[in-house]
């Protein structure tokens, strides 16, 4: 605590010794979830990473949970539209979300500002479970569909949208997905641990520490390729041709001045850079995903499509 | 013995001036979020994460456990004195709290509420210890089937609140069902009755609706007739402490509040509102003076609080020893493992064997220090009470609106709790008891998720709820606690003709 009020003695000094950086005031940082989700986590590392480089001084973060990020995003796009100084913090939820939500502002209501970071999706198992690999997966799921429940988040969330592809992939009529949806992970977790699903869908750190202690097993990952460190095939590798990841990134309000609009994705830029976002990357174990606007804006239009397929496919969206 | 050599390490952890020090700051911390309705401790620690960044992990941890436990200590208080519960295991608390406060007897009920969650703590913290891995096990057999079964036997709970017209109860049952419906189905991902409204996307917040009917409604409703009403509320009678006759009627609900909230808190989908309902209808059931239920009975208090604060440390065993968060506080503590570079998980106690017994020891000290902190102040708060009406019923109408706009920084949330609010004043004008709304809408959505959930995995198959045994022994408990009055009453009509 106390080194934290010296490095804000430092930023406030450095603030008074070099006028010549550009430093944004006041800007807010809006996570559309409740506090210790992952969207709001971002918002605060951020928070920190701008304010211990330098880069911006009196960054508030604030949570306007709710519907997954549509309320904030709603809010977002009406309060801030044209202001230089806010943030909107989202990700792949939220695609789906203002899909399923049928939401009256969208994502062509903000300004994509960067792509941050992400996490790959993971698919598991008791270790005593009689499905060894993915090809048992798909012959269960062939011979009866219904009879592989599948434990994950939210309806229509990334885990759901995951067995979605998987199913298409695999020639399985999606809408026959046994999707088993939970608030939270830990309720899914423990319901996979238990044995009262058939496999756990979510994101790699939620099961990382269990399948280190040998109490579940990884059947495939959903990156395109094999990542360092994680002993656990990829979908591709086992013959099923699909990608996933959960991204998260920053949006800025629309119908902003191009100068207001470099200015913030400058400030993204020079965030990412900093020792102190790198250090958070590494303590939280976040894969460093970072597109700038132009890249992160071709991504997300192929994302949207990628996912409105989907939700159409396993019957969430009309 | 292994165990209590590592406790004893624990404590020697603990006890350092410098993590005293941290427990202090959380338990004040977290009585004071705890007060307030719509802080609550998962918030709080969200928001001290980042300020503790440069903490030692140890210390941070200790001042957490402070907050989780010192939440639910004041939200007894506000529940007991304003009528406003600050987090919703202490609902049941405002019922016959909050009525011993107005009879003069808020201070005894402020201390039956203090030390039986000081002796909850201790016995769950110890059940912690030495128990936690068992009862994981046990958790883990807990499936969709046997919450669902679980839900229904929290439901007989309405049996206890109902009270005396069958009609009215059911139809405050039946709000609170209804109330429980809004918002976007879990399983199918579309929006129930939300009137196009986006902030009813996420369901109607329980803390609201017991913050209105509760603290809104009522207290509009004793200010409406206080030009009418001569019987003097609120004026303190007599001595502050326990009667020995409270200690004899506290002591035993203490113990089973205990039983019913250590296991219930370690189920991964139990939370902290199942045992305090169950806990309530227990204390009704076995009580020798079940029509004071409702208008001040301190068992009605004493289980509870026992049950609400021996849940917190039940939490406390599947995130320790699975790494599995079951609360929204519990969650954050898991994210926080993971700022400080910690696997959390089943491994935790074998790679960081200082901090698992340090943050248990430190829950031993927490719960000692707020006892101490509470038990001095139960004189002081009481006074609170004293203070002139128009005051007091404009302070607790205040207070609960500054609450409800705390909790998302909404002003809908604001609309909806004086709409409710304006439902639970006409209740009470009908006479409608506002607790078996309460009881609908917590256990509505929980036991019709779970319902199907169940059918989903069995692929519409119901004979999934009578083939699992937990599940068959839960209905078979609950069908013995719902007909047992009604059996009782027949057998003394046919005795008394």
């Amino acid at each position: 605590m106390k080194m934290s009020w010296q490095a804000i003695g430092l930023c406030g000094l450095l603030a008074l010794a070099s006028p010549v950086q550009a430093e944004v005031q006041g800007l807010e940082i809006i996570a559309p979830a409740s506090p210790g989700g992952g969207w709001d986590q971002t918002a605060r590392a951020m928070q920190a990473a701008l304010q211990e480089a330098g880069l911006a001084s009196g960054v508030q973060v604030s949570n306007i949970p709710g519907a997954g990020g549509t309320i904030g995003l709603a809010q977002f796009v009406t309060s801030k539209q044209g202001q230089g100084n806010a943030l909107l913090v989202g990700g792949l939820v939220m695609v789906g979300a203002i899909l399923s939500n049928q939401s009256p502002v969208s994502l062509d209501n903000v300004t994509p500002l960067a792509r941050l970071t992400g996490e790959y999706e993971l698919l598991v198992v008791p270790t005593d479970s009689p499905l060894k690999s993915m090809a048992d997966v798909v012959a269960q799921l062939k011979a009866d569909p219904g009879s592989v429940s599948w434990g994950g988040g939210s309806a229509g969330g990334t885990d759901h949208i995951l067995a979605g592809l998987i199913a298409k992939a695999a020639g399985v009529d999606p809408t026959k997905v046994n999707y088993i949806a939970h608030s939270g992970g830990g309720e899914a977790l423990a319901d996979v641990l238990g044995g009262h699903v058939s496999l756990g869908v979510s994101g790699y750190q939620e099961f990382a520490p269990q399948i280190a202690a040998g109490k579940l097993r990884g059947l495939a990952i959903s990156s395109d390729e094999r990542l360092p460190g994680i002993d656990v095939p990829t979908l591709k590798e086992q013959g099923l041709d699909v990608s996933l990841v959960n991204w998260r990134g920053v949006m800025a309000p629309a119908e902003l001045a191009e100068a207001d609009q470099k200015a913030l994705a400058d400030l993204v830029d020079q965030m990412v850079k900093s020792d102190a976002w790198k250090k958070t990357l590494e303590t939280n174990g976040w894969l460093d995903m970072y597109q700038p606007a132009g890249e992160f804006q071709a991504f997300l239009a192929e994302d949207r499509a990628k996912v409105e397929a989907t939700l159409k496919e396993i019957g969430l969206v009309e | 013995m292994e165990t209590l050599a590592a406790l004893g390490h624990g404590f020697a952890v603990a006890l350092t001036p410098y993590n005293l020090l941290w427990a202090l700051v959380g338990v004040t911390v977290g009585t004071a979020v705890g007060v307030l309705p719509g802080i609550g401790p998962a918030l709080t620690v969200a928001l001290l994460l980042p300020v503790t960044y440069n903490l030692d992990p140890t210390a941070a941890f200790i001042m957490f456990g402070g907050i989780y436990y010192g939440a639910m200590y004041g939200s007894s208080t506000t529940s007991i004195l304003l009528n406003t519960p600050g987090e919703s295991g202490s609902i049941v608390t405002a019922i016959d709290g909050h009525a011993m406060a107005r009879q003069g007897r808020g201070a005894q009920a402020l201390a039956t509420a203090a030390i039986g969650s000081f002796i909850a703590g201790t016995i769950a913290t110890i059940a912690l210890t030495f128990v936690a891995p068992a009862m994981v096990r046990l958790a883990l057999l807990f499936g969709p089937a046997e919450y669902f079964a679980l839900m229904v036997l929290a439901l007989t709970t309405v049996t206890a609140v109902l009270g005396n017209s069958l009609v009215r109860g059911l139809s405050s049952l039946f709000l609170g069902l209804a109330l429980g419906l809004v918002g976007i189905d879990l399983q199918t991902g579309q929006a129930r009755f939300t009137l196009g409204i986006p902030e009813l996307l996420d369901g109607i917040d329980t803390v609201i609706v017991a913050v209105g009917l509760f603290a809104v409604g009522e207290t509009l409703y004793v200010a409406a007739r206080s030009r009418y009403e001569t019987e003097e509320l609120y004026a303190l009678r007599g001595s502050i402490w326990l009667s020995r006759e409270d200690w004899a009627r506290s002591w035993k609900p203490w113990l089973r509040g205990t039983a019913l909230g250590f296991p219930i808190g370690a189920l991964p989908a139990g939370g902290t509102e199942i045992p305090t309902f169950l806990s309530y209808l227990l204390e009704k059931r076995l009580s020798k003076r079940p029509e004071e239920f409702g208008k001040g009975a301190i068992e009605a208090v004493a289980g509870p609080e026992a049950a609400n604060n021996a849940s917190v440390a039940g939490t406390m065993a599947p995130l320790l020893a699975l790494g599995l968060p079951t609360s929204a506080t519990a969650a954050i503590m898991l994210a926080a493992f993971q700022q400080y570079g910690l696997q959390p998980g089943p491994l935790l106690f074998e790679s960081n064997p200082g901090l698992v017994w340090g943050l248990i020891a430190s829950l031993y000290i927490g719960n000692a220090l707020l006892l101490v902190l509470n038990l001095p102040l139960v004189g002081l708060w009481v006074r609170l009470l004293t203070i002139p009406k128009p005051w007091l019923y404009a302070g607790i109408l205040l207070f609960a609106t500054m609450g409800a706009y705390t909790l998302n920084n909404n002003v809908f949330d604001l609309i909806l709790l004086w709409v409710i609010g304006l439902i639970g004043f006409g209740m009470r004008v009908l006479e409608v008891p506002v607790a078996p709304c309460i009881v609908g809408l917590i256990l509505g959505p929980l036991a019709e998720q779970q319902f199907r959930r169940a059918l989903a995995i069995s692929q519409g198959d119901p004979s999934v709820f009578v083939t699992h045994p937990l599940a068959l022994l839960l209905f078979a408990i609950a069908a013995v606690l719902l007909l047992t009055p009604a059996v009782l009453r027949y057998r003394q009509r046919r005795l008394a003709s």
